[in-house]
């Protein structure tokens, strides 16, 4: 069986076509998907603007980290529960699509990068310098993840 | 001159056909709207959920609004700016889409909501600055911010979706909801 052909019996799945056949539940999950997307940046930006020296200097970046964890990981858990119904309904789609990929590469070096060096580095307690290019490449990462996401759509 | 008839006219001005047609400019100011959700209401989610009492309770509202409400500005910044440009790039069509009325009337409440906190509520700020769950008004502005802030973007997204577009057959309440000319739902 080829990748192919298991996109295309995902998108025969039941909830593939459920969405495919309806004409509000794309839309709605997309709002949601939105509406997920918006907590996952302030998430986001609330640790790396204080990796840059501003935010919330009042308080440690490990600190913040902890406080925004319940947000981040709700946000990305959102975002997981309602993009994957978004795929299933448009499998095939995204199998043709380069944005789809570059998305999905994106999403998973997001998640390694953010778990597995950005928050070990943080509570290490590196220098400013380390802190700053450690903020700018999670903003960089996750825009292309959004960013590519949007582009599904136009491709 | 009737607001129409403006986008009317803003519809046949040279920049907007072109926007209208280009193949990678209009997408990508789209795109750039939808990105600075990270940073416009990423901000105001977090704002928020300090005013509600379920993030960042131990740092002082005051801070956060110091420290914060700068780059929520920005985003703002970049919303108006990449907004105005989509709806210059199909005017007609936007002015008599219901889903766009939607989001004015809620961009209009959250924007009272943002007026009402900074003139009221925050006038007793000093006594309740560094409370971890700050008092009802302030508690309901966080609200009432969340849910008109989420509506905008619900909103915003569902423009694209035609349903309910003027050129399509609609019920009465409907064509004058969005105050849809039939003749010129095309432009």
């Amino acid at each position: 069986m080829s990748l192919l052909d298991f996109f295309e019996s995902l998108e025969q799945s039941g909830i593939g076509l459920l969405i495919r056949e309806s004409l509000w539940l794309f839309p709605a999950v997309e709002a949601v998907h939105l509406l997920g997307l918006s907590v996952l940046g302030g998430s986001l930006l609330m640790v790396d603007l204080r990796l840059f020296g501003v935010g919330i200097r009042s308080r440690t970046p490990e600190q913040l980290v902890r406080t925004v964890r319940p947000w981040l990981v709700g946000s990305i858990l959102i975002m997981i529960a309602t993009g994957v119904p978004l795929f299933l309904s448009e499998a095939v789609k995204c199998y043709y699509s380069y944005s789809f990929w570059v998305k999905m590469s994106a999403l998973g070096a997001g998640l390694l990068y953010t778990f597995l060096i950005k928050h070990p580095v943080i509570r290490s307690g590196a220098g400013a310098g380390v802190q700053a290019v450690i903020g700018v490449l999670s903003l960089a990462i996750w825009l292309t993840v959004a960013g590519a996401g949007r582009w599904i759509g136009f491709s | 001159m009737t607001l129409l008839s403006f986008c009317q006219w803003l519809a046949e001005t040279e920049w907007s056909i072109a926007l209208h047609e280009s193949f990678y400019m209009y997408p990508l100011i789209e795109s750039t709207h939808v990105l600075a959700l990270f940073l416009f209401a990423g901000t105001i989610a977090m704002v928020d959920l300090r005013l509600l009492g379920f993030a960042f309770r131990d740092v002082p509202v005051s801070e956060i609004n110091a420290r914060i409400l700068p780059w929520t500005v920005a985003g703002a910044f970049v919303m108006v700016l990449t907004g105005v440009l989509l709806f210059y790039a199909i005017p007609v069509r936007t002015y008599q889409s219901l889903w766009f009325r939607f989001k004015v009337v809620f961009l209009l409440v959250a924007a009272f909501n943002v007026w009402r906190f900074h003139r009221r509520v925050q006038k007793s700020r000093v006594s309740w600055d560094s409370d971890e769950r700050p008092p009802r008004s302030a508690r309901v502005s966080g609200a009432v911010s969340l849910s008109m802030w989420a509506g905008v973007i619900v909103f915003g997204r569902m423009i694209a979706y035609n349903w309910f577009d003027c050129d399509r057959p609609q019920s009465d309440f409907v064509y004058w909801l969005s105050g849809c000319i039939v003749e010129l739902a095309d432009a």
